[in-house]
């Protein structure tokens, strides 16, 4: 049994990520060949067919990392709930290995000034690509910690403009029964939708993710382009997005229309909050064998809590 | 008894299919293939062995009474006090790994997660007829003994419903990851449909046309 033993403290949100932890990881993937430099990684790449991320850039965010241990690549791309594949997190991987991220767009519309689709190639070239080390916590109770490598949200956002009627932005997954194949499964409202507030959506910690590890993502993490929002739990993260949208009300969402009663909109990691299922209190971090206390906001309130200044958090869960 | 040598045969069978998923389990984490989450691996797998056998001990009676088929009815015991060696590894995994003993974690979630209380009645209820399965209590409670056991018809529903409810989705709105709960409910409910006497004499009658 692989276990690595858990840290017997909690862990503070301003605590420094100690570099070493994945400045190694990082060395030896620069060594290996496969982390920053463009030409080499699309000669490796086995699809051949996306633009690389580039050289990573240190962004401000990257100090606000806790000093947890970085997942390993293994670890990240074979345990994943991704639906759209098999509810089975193991078989995702297998099933999702000759998914077509190439080409890709990304269609951008509704209540803003210029809307427009992208291709990939103007996603992964519209800023620089940094590098997040940002926790996971997933509703499941379990979590990671992911390098990823991507860009502020906003960015894209303020490409086009939004309106100010514009209150709410909405995420839609590809929907393709045939080359996704859970999504045969009508017990499922597909396709998968997600949402955020406009500000949540604005805010410099809210990326949409190409890479992790220096590397494109891989089908099962979401690829070709997903939304990391590091303070929610994991199924608000949506995944191989075809479509954004602003819009003036709350939109709906996949799991909040499921179970209303389990998943909320907002769906903020909040130890406060119960979950009929799951331990919302604490955590099991992949990789360790204890559990740890989940942290308000998964250890971001600091940089998010003023978001929600006022609000019920017990109300609007 | 179709053939005599089959007794001894379906014995082993039995045995060696009970202690199947402990062996793949013990064999799974020496070799490192467990999940990327071992212990909630662990966990649910000793959880849908409980629950297997737990309905492979509630179709021992049907087949005995409707087919007249004599072997399961022989096994009964054996195989609800394998199921309950399964709900015991289950829970020993959730207490002694899965929450490492922290007893104020364990108590909250026991209290607010309706799956975990449904759950700790199942084996509660499942204990003491575990406990009471040997010839000393049998003889010793009487007609007591078929009343108190009777209980497994309810347990069997609330093992399924605590399956249900430990999955995302809604078994009653038939939505999210229900398919595999759903099946377990379905062929529990039939194999308590088939206890009630219009059901079983109707499939009877149906059985022996059948074989004229």
């Amino acid at each position: 049994m692989k276990i690595r033993k858990a840290y017997s403290s909690a862990i503070h949100p301003s605590e420094i990520t100690p570099k070493h932890v994945y400045l190694s990881r990082r060395d030896f993937l620069k060594a290996m060949g496969v982390f920053g430099t463009g030409a080499v990684l699309a000669a490796c790449s086995p699809r051949g067919a996306y633009l690389p991320p580039q050289e990573a850039v240190n962004s401000p965010m990257g100090d606000e990392t806790p000093t947890d241990e970085v997942n390993t690549l293994e670890e990240i791309t074979h345990y994943n709930n991704f639906y759209e594949f098999t509810t089975d997190k193991q078989q995702v991987a297998t099933l999702a290995k000759d998914f077509k991220t190439w080409p890709w767009e990304v269609e951008v519309y509704g209540l803003c000034h210029q809307p427009r689709t992208f291709g990939l190639e103007d996603l992964l070239k519209m800023a620089p690509q940094e590098e997040r080390i940002y926790r996971l916590r997933c509703v499941e109770a379990w979590s990671m910690v992911i390098p990823w490598n991507g860009f502020p949200l906003s960015t894209l956002l303020e490409k086009v403009e939004p309106l100010s009627s514009a209150k709410f932005v909405r995420f839609e997954t590809l929907y393709d029964p045939e080359s996704m194949p859970g999504q045969k499964n009508r017990l499922y409202p597909w396709p998968y939708q997600e949402g955020l507030r406009l500000d949540e959506a604005m805010h410099p910690l809210t990326i949409l993710a190409t890479g992790i590890y220096g590397e494109a993502l891989t089908p099962q993490n979401g690829a070709p382009i997903r939304l990391v929002v590091p303070w929610k739990y994991g199924f608000k993260s949506i995944k191989t997005i075809v479509k954004i949208e602003l819009v003036d009300e709350q939109p709906a969402t996949l799991w909040s229309t499921i179970a209303p009663h389990e998943y909320g909109f907002y769906a903020n990691v909040n130890p406060k909050v119960n979950h009929p299922r799951w331990s919302q209190a604490s955590e099991r971090r992949i990789g360790e064998s204890g559990r740890r206390r989940t942290l308000m906001f998964n250890g971001y309130a600091e940089e998010v809590a003023h978001l929600y200044a006022g609000m019920d958090l017990a109300k609007y869960y | 008894m179709r053939n005599p040598g089959s007794n001894s045969l379906s014995r082993i069978l039995i045995h060696l299919g009970a202690w199947l998923p402990l062996l793949r389990t013990l064999l799974d984490s020496l070799t490192n293939n467990l999940s990327i989450n071992p212990i909630q691996d662990i966990e649910q797998r000793f959880g849908r062995a409980a629950i297997t056998l737990l309905v492979i001990t509630l179709a021992c009676t049907p087949l005995n009474t409707v087919l007249h088929w004599q072997l399961p009815r022989k096994y009964r015991r054996t195989l609800g006090l394998y199921a309950y060696l399964y709900a015991v590894l289950h829970v020993t995994v959730f207490v002694f790994l899965d929450y490492a003993l922290d007893i104020s974690l364990m108590l909250q979630d026991v209290g607010t997660k309706r799956y975990v209380i449904v759950g700790a009645i199942v084996f509660i209820l499942l204990s003491t007829l575990a406990l009471t399965s040997f010839d000393y209590w049998k003889k010793r409670l009487g007609k007591n003994w078929k009343r108190l056991h009777r209980w497994i018809y309810l347990i069997s529903p609330l093992a399924v419903l605590h399956f249900a409810w430990a999955r995302k989705g809604n078994l009653f709105q038939l939505q999210g990851d229900i398919l595999l709960p759903l099946a377990y409910a379905v062929v529990v409910a039939l194999l308590l449909a088939l206890r009630v006497p219009k059901v079983r004499s109707a499939i009877q009658s149906q059985y022996y046309k059948m074989r004229a």
